[in-house]
C-alpha cells in the first residue's frame, strides 16, 4: 500500500507542544537565563557566566557552603526515613489480613495520611509536638523527657522524621501489599511441602517477589523526601537555626528571601540534575532486574 | 514410601453441613498401592485436584480418614506427611540456583551439609540437570523449571509419595512427551507413589498403570487402561476414553435381547432382572460398530459424515434419533448415505442409570 504523505497530522500534536513549551520548556529556559546572569535589581541583568556554579560547588564560598550542607542534610533525612519506611512498610504489609471485610478497612485506614494535604501535614505535628498544648509533646515532657523541637537540634529531627514516617508508611505497605497479593497460592503451598520455616519462605518467596514494587517504593519515597518543602517548613521552619533546612527550605530562602534569582536558578539545575541522575539509576537498575527471561536453548 | 489409604473421605468447600450433593469431593474409599502410577482423570472442577490436595494436607477434609502405611495423618501438616507436589505452574525459588532450589527442602530439615551435597548430585544426575546446578533457576526454560519442582520432591529420601498437578499445562508439545518418558523411567527406577492428576487422557493412559476416573466429584471408575477401554463401568467413563466416545444410546433390554429403533440386537449375556424404573441404556464403542451395506435383517442408518484418521476411518450415522460413531471397515466404500450397522455383540455394555450391569452368562 502507497503511504499517503499529509502534513496535517502535525496539527494534531501541536497542541501538545505548546502545552509542553509553555508549561516545561519556557520556564525552565527562563532558569538556565537567570542562572548564567547576576541582577542588581531595577531589572538589570549582567553575563555571569558559570560563576554561580562554580560558587555553588566550592564549599569554601558562603553559598556552596550552604548548598553542601543542605544537601548532605537532606540525604541523611532521606536515608533516615528509607530505613525506617521500607522495613516498617513491609511488616505492616505482610500482616494484613488477606480477605474478608477487614481487607478494606485496612486499606481506607493505610490510606487516611496519603490522603492529607501536606500544609495541613505539618500544622497537625506542628500542634502535636507543642510542649504546652501538643499531646505528644507534653506526654514526653510529663514522663521527664525534656522534648522542645522549637529548641532542640535533635528534637526537631525527631518531629519532622516521625511525621515523614507517619504520613508515608502507608505508601510502601500498600505497595508491598500489592506485591504479596500477586503471588500465587502454589508459591506458599510447595513451601509448605519443602518444610520452609516462616523466615524461609520471606526470605525465598515473599521478599523477591516483592523486589519489583519495593524499588519503586524506595524511588517514589527517595524522591519525595530528598524534594521534601511543606511538612518541615510548616514544623520547624528549617531550624532551630539550620539544622531541619533542606535543599527545598535553602532555594525558597535564596531566591525569595534573599532575590538571588542568579544564585537560586544555578543551585534549582543542579538540583534537579542530582534528581535526573538518581532517577536514571533507578530505572536502569529496575530494567536489568526485568530482563532476567529464560536463556535460549535451555534444558531439553 | 507408603500405601496410602482413603477412608469415606468427603470435602466440601462450604463446610461440613452443607448439603451432601454440593460436596466437591463425595465420599471415597480407595487404597493407593505402594509404588503404583496413577493417574486421576476427569474434566474441569470433577473434583481431583481437591483430591490431591486432600492428600498432600494442603486442604484439611470435612469427613473421612487417610492413613499413610495404616497411620491416620488426616490432620497432620503438609511437612510432616512426607510427600512432594508438582504444581501446574512451576515453583522455583527465584534467588536460588538451580542446585539451591534443590537443597532447599533438606536445608529446612536440618539435613548435614556434605549428605545434602551428595543427594543434590545424585538428583541433578538423575534429572539430566547436573549442567546447570550453578545456574539461576529463573533464567531456565519451562520444563527445566517443572523438574527442579520435581527434583525438590526427589531429594528427600522418606517422601511417600509425589503428587503431580497437571505438571505439563505450561511445556511445549514436543517436551510434554520427554518429560512424560522421564517420569515413567524415574517411576520404574524408584519405585515411588506417584499419582497424576491430568484431564487429558492420553497422558493419563501413558503414565499410568491405573486411572482414577472421576466426574462430579465422585470415583465413577478405576483400573487400567485397558480395562477403561473395554469395560467402562459408567457412561460417563465410556464417553469420556476413547476418541470418538462410547455410543451410548436408550434401549429396551430384556433377557439376551436389546431392542432400538423397532430392531433386536444379541446380547453375549443374560440381562433378566433389570430393575425397570431405571434407565436402560446400551454402549458399543465405535472400533466395536461396523458400517456395511444395507441389507434387510440388520439395522440400517444413514452417514452423515466420514473422518478418515488415516489409520481408521470413522462414520458419524443416525439410527432414528441417535447419532453414532462406527468403524468403516477397511475396503469398504459406501455407495450414497444408506448403510447399515453390526455390532460386536462382546462388547455391547448395558448400563442401568449410568452404571454398568453384568448380566449372567
Amino acid at each position: 500500500m502507497e503511504k499517503t504523505v499529509d502534513q496535517k497530522a502535525w496539527f494534531l500534536v501541536l497542541p501538545v507542544f505548546l502545552i509542553v513549551a509553555f508549561s516545561a520548556v519556557l520556564p525552565l529556559m527562563t532558569v538556565v537565563n537567570y542562572s548564567v546572569q547576576d541582577t542588581f535589581g531595577n531589572n538589570q541583568f549582567f553575563w555571569n557566566g558559570v560563576g554561580w556554579f562554580k560558587e555553588l560547588l566550592d564549599p569554601n564560598t558562603d553559598l556552596g557552603e550552604r548548598f553542601l550542607a543542605s544537601v548532605w542534610r537532606n540525604l541523611l533525612f532521606s536515608a533516615i526515613i528509607l530505613a525506617i519506611e521500607v522495613p516498617l512498610g513491609i511488616v505492616v504489609a505482610l500482616s494484613m489480613p488477606r480477605q474478608g471485610w477487614q481487607v478494606a478497612a485496612c486499606l481506607v485506614i493505610l490510606a487516611l495520611p496519603l490522603l492529607i494535604p501536606w500544609n495541613v501535614v505539618g500544622t497537625i505535628w506542628q500542634i502535636f509536638g507543642r510542649p504546652d498544648i501538643g499531646l505528644l509533646g507534653y506526654v514526653l515532657n510529663e514522663i521527664g523527657l525534656n522534648y522542645n523541637y522549637v529548641s532542640n537540634d535533635l528534637d526537631a529531627w525527631f518531629t519532622v522524621v516521625l511525621m515523614d514516617v507517619w504520613h508515608w508508611t502507608s505508601l510502601v505497605a500498600l505497595l508491598c501489599y500489592a506485591g504479596l497479593k500477586s503471588i500465587p497460592d502454589a508459591y506458599y503451598q510447595a513451601a509448605q511441602i519443602d518444610g520452609a520455616s516462616r523466615w524461609a519462605v520471606f526470605k525465598a518467596i515473599q521478599l523477591p517477589k516483592m523486589n519489583r514494587v519495593l524499588l519503586i517504593a524506595v524511588l517514589l519515597r527517595f524522591m519525595d523526601s530528598f524534594m521534601i518543602y511543606t511538612e518541615p517548613f510548616v514544623v520547624t521552619g528549617g531550624g532551630p537555626g539550620n539544622s531541619t533546612t533542606f535543599v527545598s527550605i535553602e532555594l525558597v530562602k535564596i531566591a525569595l528571601g534573599q532575590f538571588d534569582l542568579g544564585k537560586a536558578a544555578a543551585l534549582s539545575l543542579v538540583y534537579n540534575l542530582i534528581i535526573l541522575i538518581v532517577c536514571w539509576i533507578f530505572y536502569t537498575v529496575m530494567t536489568n532486574a526485568g530482563a532476567e527471561r529464560p536463556a535460549k536453548g535451555g534444558i531439553a | 514410601m507408603a500405601r496410602i489409604d482413603l477412608v469415606d473421605l468427603a470435602h466440601s468447600y462450604s463446610g461440613n453441613d452443607a448439603p451432601p450433593e454440593s460436596f466437591a469431593l463425595k465420599p471415597v474409599t480407595m487404597t493407593w498401592r505402594q509404588g503404583g502410577a496413577y493417574a486421576l482423570l476427569g474434566p474441569s472442577g470433577c473434583g481431583k485436584t481437591t483430591l490431591l490436595n486432600l492428600i498432600s494436607g494442603i486442604v484439611t477434609p470435612s469427613r473421612g480418614k487417610i492413613l499413610f502405611d495404616g497411620i491416620d495423618i488426616t490432620q497432620a501438616t503438609t511437612q510432616k506427611r512426607n510427600i512432594a507436589q508438582v504444581f501446574q505452574f512451576p515453583v522455583i525459588y527465584d534467588t536460588m540456583t538451580v542446585g539451591q532450589n534443590l537443597a532447599f527442602p533438606l536445608k529446612n530439615r536440618g539435613v548435614p551439609a556434605a549428605e545434602i551435597a551428595a543427594r543434590v548430585k545424585q538428583i541433578a544426575d538423575l534429572l539430566e540437570l547436573t549442567p546447570y546446578l550453578d545456574r539461576k533457576a529463573t533464567r531456565l526454560t519451562a520444563d527445566a523449571k517443572q523438574k527442579i519442582s520435581l527434583g525438590r520432591g526427589l531429594v528427600r529420601s522418606d517422601v511417600a509419595a509425589i503428587l503431580f498437578d497437571e505438571p505439563l499445562t505450561v511445556i511445549d508439545p514436543e517436551l510434554k512427551w520427554q518429560l512424560r518418558s522421564k517420569l515413567k523411567a524415574l517411576h520404574r527406577e524408584l519405585d515411588l507413589t506417584m499419582i497424576y492428576v491430568t484431564h487429558d487422557q492420553t497422558e493419563a493412559l501413558t503414565f499410568a498403570d491405573t486411572v482414577v476416573v472421576m466426574h462430579d466429584g465422585r470415583v465413577v471408575q478405576s483400573g487400567t487402561p485397558a480395562e477403561l477401554f473395554e469395560k467402562p463401568a459408567h457412561t460417563f467413563v465410556g464417553y469420556f476414553i476413547g476418541s470418538p466416545g462410547m455410543n451410548i444410546m436408550p434401549a429396551q433390554v430384556r433377557g439376551r435381547e436389546a431392542r432400538i429403533d423397532g430392531h433386536t440386537i444379541v446380547l453375549n449375556r443374560n440381562y433378566d432382572g433389570l430393575s425397570s424404573g431405571s434407565l436402560i441404556e446400551i454402549g458399543v464403542r465405535p472400533e466395536f460398530v461396523d458400517v456395511v451395506a444395507p441389507a434387510p435383517g440388520l439395522l440400517s442408518a444413514s452417514i452423515e459424515r466420514i473422518d478418515d484418521l488415516g489409520r481408521i476411518r470413522f462414520a458419524r450415522v443416525r439410527v432414528g434419533d441417535v447419532k453414532l460413531a462406527a468403524r468403516v471397515p477397511p475396503g469398504f466404500s459406501p455407495s450414497g448415505d444408506a448403510a447399515a450397522i453390526v455390532f460386536d455383540p462382546a462388547h455391547v455394555h448395558v448400563y442401568a442409570d449410568s452404571l454398568l450391569v453384568e448380566g449372567a452368562a
